[in-house]
């Protein structure tokens, strides 16, 4: 039993962090007031450039790619959530529907890209991210097996971005204005701060985190782009719900995510697992979403103006 | 509104084929000859227009009641499941067969969709983030009851065909249509919307379901019950997307694949939207996808372009059907104001000629 | 005297209407200069275009002689201008130091530095007399308290002229007394106050001068000292104001309504609402008077049958309704008129006429076997607009949306009253009406009353409950303080009560 947590641990993680990083940037976006429903499409999109930047210069540059592959698939994520932005914050539009919109345009539109590129529509990397042990921190008992062998790059970077908007949002003045934004972003127009500009930086910064969060899935996990995102996105925004939309319930919430996905992916393989049928450790992240939403309906610690324009006529 | 939609949708279209370097003309000629040239092809849009109009309907419905229903793609999952399980599983004659899948395929779909329908009034829980769960646990549900009681031959990952007694294709109908995919699906769609604007139009169902839509508190001050009304809602909802996916996995289609979320949930809500939430608008606006759709393989063959562009315009279609309501109440404001003012600076440029004449 | 704001020839319109027309303003330095007006005179309008967040299309704004260009709050914050909004414009989770320093936050370290700032609210707190705790949470204080901070927000940012958008109706009389206290406070250390209000009294009792705009233009500027209630409230609505309604005595039979040791628990899950007892009688009108948060939406909501009680019981014509639904007691006779019309009392994007079937849809002749007989709907809706002066551009078939408030008002009124109700609960009838439509209602109230019908009425306006009960009761933190006649008691009675003091307290 404990060589199975040590076995499934490493996976756990790797499968932990980009929906972490996804869902701390859907975290900014609705924290600012904006729904994020557009998770799915906007990782798909870091999933998509990340695959493509790497197999296109990996060749050339075998030891960077992979990182300039991430830089670029958290540029165009921001690039693309813009669209988002631009729909939900000067349009007024339906947050709700913008998301969904974004998410069929990125799956539409990296198919008919990565198709145009190769034909088949999948677009493979070689060389992932590698695993690395970390020397001293690896040889503490039971921690050391668990969190610093076969470790990835990014998951350290990643949890430094959680402490880092932990920080942010929490500590700073940008933080301040932009849970301010979320709240009642009246209040925070009349205080002089440009509702609009905060909710385009946060919704902004959403895309960059799940676009590096797409991409990072390609580099440790998946090592290939194959037009879906497989509910990852999705996964992200019920672990922003179920962590009730703060950093550190994030992480747990992702966790608890990664490791119960990581347990029905590899459930055939191990014979205590096996007995359970694939269906319950399948549905169980959605079925506990479900049941986490009933049990917070009564607290919920929402942002209070998420989901509604702002319409500095309207007051 | 809707128009203006459609044609920026196009228009993001042509760019994107301007961008792989492919002639945008050439590009809409073969995609929409591909969906109408010839009857079979014509009868191949109706067909693939069929699950576009049920699912449509399922999200106009929901909208009308003030609900999002994003779990048309799951609703569709599980009508499919009972109508193929029924199908596949019972050796009736063809009338009864139908008629026991569709009424199973539509209770299906009312049950799943009411669970968040009931969480929605009984706790308060978000509807999309529910009905996007409840797609989720449809998709693993599927996943793993196919292959383990309904196991086509060949894959693992598909069910067996259906007889053709368990089939809404029927002889008469593919002949007709020259051996088109074309479907008995299609006209229970007109017969539903038929249905769907008469409840909507003329009953008090469909006034308390619109009434609790516009304004739940109002509605429910008035002595509406409310969370009746939403659990039904729901329920309706679920119940056309179960029926448009027993027109897909038992019409259009003839099993069920695994693995695969059924992209005309999704596309529903564009349906939905182009169609201004209005059952005739969201036959029409199905018919215009199913085209899209139909023609997408032809355009594919005779050019360069992938078939994805389809998917493209359609995405940025819903896209801008959010948007383009309030870019064009935006520009309404903006000649009501000029026109507003112009009336105003005559009015007042004659006062000051009368004020001018006292003098 | 030196005038601190001059306010030129300034116009404004939205889409549809004129909200100011040419007004011009002056504020001398130092002064508490009243903005009087009735509900979309566009007092507040003007307002925020001091403020910054409005710009005008016409005119121009002087301050201390200079010409200034307002283009949003932060400039008018630099410029010294504060503004206290009617609806707070406070952030619930945050702490009081938090919501003060949003948009000018002092840092230290990348952070925000939240200990001096809090010093210095605690020097302004004391220096003023406004009493704030800089660390409480603002979901966790009082409405007098949250008012305070906003007061604070405008010091902390240096302002020196504080515009206040009807600050008193909030609160309690005596809390009002407080406020005004608070204000000589300010003036005396050099601010000048422009108050917007549509309450003379408090006009009179702390106003230098006053301003009066009906319908977006200038009606005059007057001394507080040499005018009076009677000539100001003539300058607001343009003609003379009965200030008397003709009441004839109330002839009261039997109770109608008992509400019996009601206790009900809130949105928070805290009790609202505290043993609460009090019964209506037909042919009377009983007022309940209360400051805005005191039970009086708990005890609304369950006397509908929109909230469960926790404890006691509802009796309307001798029957217990407190488990029946909405519908069922709707059905027993009685008839809500909604505090937010736009909220619970219409359905904006239904026509007139269907807003008016919104409690008869489902029983014949309005429908028959579920399908609505829309031409009889149709003439049912035009017997009642007709019936309660209901005026609308195209008819029943408008939305109800396009209607006035004063008119969306009287198309409710119509359709609660035209039901025949034993029972009228009316909660704040009369809202943001202009004195027109205020009267209109006033009297279709009394008449239910002279007809024998029981009117319970909800208001916040104390003047509202005195002019129209015969029996006026008190809630106060959930409980009832006491029940009154009508005929005798007086305003300041009430507004002891109000704050919470048992009757006989009054010396």
């Amino acid at each position: 039993m404990v060589d199975l947590i040590y076995q499934l641990f490493p996976y756990a993680i790797a499968f932990t962090i980009p929906l972490l990083i996804t869902s701390l940037g859907g975290l900014f976006s609705e924290r600012s007031g904006v729904i994020n429903i557009g998770l799915e499409g906007l990782m798909l999109m870091g999933m998509f450039v990340g695959a493509y930047v790497i197999s296109s210069i990996e060749s050339t540059y075998p030891g960077t790619a992979v990182w300039i592959g991430l830089l670029a698939a958290a540029f165009f994520g921001a690039l693309f959530a813009l669209l988002h932005a631009f729909a939900c914050v000067t349009l007024n539009a339906n947050q709700v529907i913008s998301g969904i919109a974004i998410n069929m345009i990125a799956s539409a539109i990296t198919v008919y890209l990565a198709r145009f590129f190769t034909g088949s529509g999948n677009l493979q990397i070689i060389r992932g991210m590698p695993r690395i042990t970390i020397p001293f921190l690896s040889d503490i008992p039971v921690l050391g097996r668990l969190f610093f062998t076969q470790t990835y790059a990014t998951t350290w970077l990643i949890l430094l971005v959680l402490v880092l908007a932990t920080f942010l949002l929490y500590k700073t003045r940008f933080g301040l204005r932009l849970r301010a934004c979320g709240e009642h972003p009246h209040a925070a127009d009349s205080a002089g701060v440009n509702v609009y500009l905060m909710r385009y930086m946060a919704v902004m910064i959403s895309g960059a985190c799940a676009g590096l969060g797409g991409a990072t899935f390609i580099v440790t996990l998946s090592g290939e782009f194959n037009g879906t995102a497989a509910g990852l996105g999705f996964l992200a925004l019920a672990a922003l719900i179920f962590g009730q939309w703060k950093p550190w319930g994030i992480l747990g919430a992702t966790f608890f995510f990664g490791f119960a996905s990581t347990v029905a992916n590899v459930s055939q393989v191990i014979p205590v697992l096996a007995q359970i049928p694939g269906i319950y450790l399948k549905t169980f992240p959605y079925v506990i979403t479900l049941l986490a939403l009933i049990l917070s309906s009564k607290s919920s610690q929402a942002p209070k103006a998420i989901g509604e324009p702002y319409d500095k006529g309207k007051r | 509104m809707s128009v203006f939609a459609v044609i920026l949708g196009l228009i993001a279209g042509a760019i994107l084929m301007i961008a792989t370097g492919n002639n945008p003309l050439d590009g809409f000629y073969f995609l929409f000859r591909g969906g109408l040239m010839n009857i079979e092809r014509v009868g191949n849009t109706l067909a693939t227009a069929t699950p576009l109009i049920f699912a449509g309907l399922s999200v106009a419905f929901a909208f009308k009641t003030g609900l999002f229903n994003i779990g048309g793609a799951g609703q569709m999952l599980i009508g499919g499941l009972c109508a193929t399980a029924i199908g596949l599983t019972f050796d009736w004659p063809k009338p009864i067969l139908l008629a026991v899948i569709i009424i199973a395929a539509l209770i299906g779909g009312a049950l799943w969709a009411s669970l968040p329908g009931l969480l929605k009034a009984k706790f308060n829980v978000h509807e999309v983030v529910s009905t996007i769960m409840m797609n989720w646990i449809a998709y693993w549900i599927i996943f793993y009851i196919v292959p383990q009681y309904f196991k086509g031959p060949f894959l693992e990952t598909e069910s067996q065909r259906i007889p053709a007694a368990a089939s809404l294709k029927v002889p008469w109908l593919t002949s007709l249509f020259s051996g088109s995919f074309i479907n008995l699906g299609f006209f229970l769609a007109i017969i539903v919307v038929v249905i769907s604007a008469f409840i909507l139009e003329r009953t008090t169902l469909g006034y308390e379901l619109k009434a609790v839509g516009y304004n739940r508190d109002a509605a429910g001050a008035a002595g509406i019950n409310v969370n009746r009304n939403v659990i039904l809602s729901m329920a309706i909802a679920g119940a056309l997307a179960g029926l448009g996916g027993a027109t897909f996995y038992v019409g259009f289609a003839s099993n069920m694949q695994i693995g695969v979320l059924p992209a005309q949930g999704f596309d529903g809500i564009a349906v939905a939207l182009l169609g201004a939430n209005s059952p005739w608008g969201v036959f029409a606006a199905a018919i215009f996808f199913g085209i899209l759709h139909t023609g997408k393989g032809f355009m594919n063959a005779m050019t360069a372009i992938p078939p994805e562009i389809a998917d493209t315009i359609i995405a940025t279609i819903i896209y801008f059907a959010a948007t383009s309501v309030l870019i064009e109440r935006n520009w309404d404001k903006l000649l009501k104001f000029n026109r507003d003012n112009l009336l105003r600076r005559k009015k007042k440029e004659s006062l000051e000629v009368e004020a001018g004449g006292d003098q | 005297m030196e005038l601190i704001v001059e306010m030129n020839n300034i116009r404004k319109s939205f889409p549809g209407v004129v909200a100011c027309d040419d007004i011009t303003f002056k504020v001398r330095k130092g002064e508490i200069h009243a903005l009087l007006g009735e509900n979309g005179a566009g007092k507040s309008t003007l307002m925020n275009i001091l403020f910054g967040l409005y710009q005008q299309d016409q005119g121009d704004i002087l301050l201390r002689g200079k010409k200034v260009n307002i283009a949003n709050p932060n400039v008018a914050n630099n410029l010294g201008i504060g503004m206290v909004h009617q609806h707070f414009k406070l952030v619930h989770n945050f702490t009081v130091t938090e919501n003060i320093i949003l948009g000018i936050e002092p840092i230290r370290a990348l952070m925000v530095d939240t200990r001096s700032a809090s010093a210095r609210i605690e020097d302004l707190s004391e220096r003023y007399g406004l009493n704030v705790d800089p660390e409480a949470k603002i979901e966790d204080v009082s409405v007098g308290m949250q008012q305070r901070v906003e007061i604070l927000k405008m010091l902390y940012r240096d302002a020196e002229i504080l515009i206040f958008d009807e600050p008193t109706a909030v609160l309690t009389p005596q809390e009002v007394q407080d406020l005004i206290k608070i204000m000589h406070n300010l003036i005396e250390e050099g601010k000048t106050i422009i108050l917007i209000t549509h309450k003379l009294r408090e006009i009179m009792a702390v106003a230098d001068r006053c301003t009066v705009i009906r319908w977006g233009k200038v009606v005059g500027t007057v001394n507080v000292s040499d005018t009076s209630e009677e000539k100001l409230a003539e300058m607001m609505v343009g003609r003379k104001v009965l200030f008397d309604l003709n009441k004839i005595e109330a002839h009261p039979a039997e109770e109608i309504l008992k509400i019996e040791n009601l206790s009900v628990r809130n949105s928070n899950g805290m009790l609202g609402l505290k043993n609460f007892s009090l019964g209506v009688r037909c042919g009377e009108i009983v007022g309940l008077a209360g400051v805005d948060g005191n039970g009086q939406t708990e005890l609304v909501e369950t006397i509908i049958g929109l909230r469960k009680p926790e404890n006691g019981r509802i009796f309307l014509k001798g029957q217990d309704i407190s488990s029946l639904s909405t519908r069922k007691r709707i059905e027993t006779g009685m008839a809500h008129i909604p505090e937010d019309r736009h909220k619970h009392g219409l359905i904006l994007d239904y026509t007139v006429q269907e807003n008016l079937i919104l409690k008869n849809y489902y029983f014949e002749p309005f429908s028959r076997n579920g399908l609505i007989d829309w031409d009889y709907v149709y003439a049912h809706a035009e017997k009642v607009i007709n019936d309660f002066d209901v005026r609308s551009g195209q008819g029943v078939e408008a939305s109800a949306r396009s209607l006035s408030g004063g008119n969306q008002q009287k198309a409710i009124v119509g359709r609660e009253i035209d039901g025949n109700p034993n029972l009228l609960v009316a909660v704040q009838p009369t809202r943001g009406l202009d004195v027109g439509a205020i009267e209109y209602i006033h009297q279709r109230l009394l008449e239910q009353r002279d007809q024998g019908k029981a009117v319970f009425m909800i208001s916040l306006e104390l003047d509202e409950i005195l002019d129209l009960s015969d029996r006026i009761a008190v809630i106060y933190n959930g409980e009832l303080v006491g029940v009154v006649n009508a005929s005798e008691t007086n305003e300041n009675e009430i507004g002891l009560m109000m704050a919470g003091g048992k009757r006989g307290a009054v010396a």
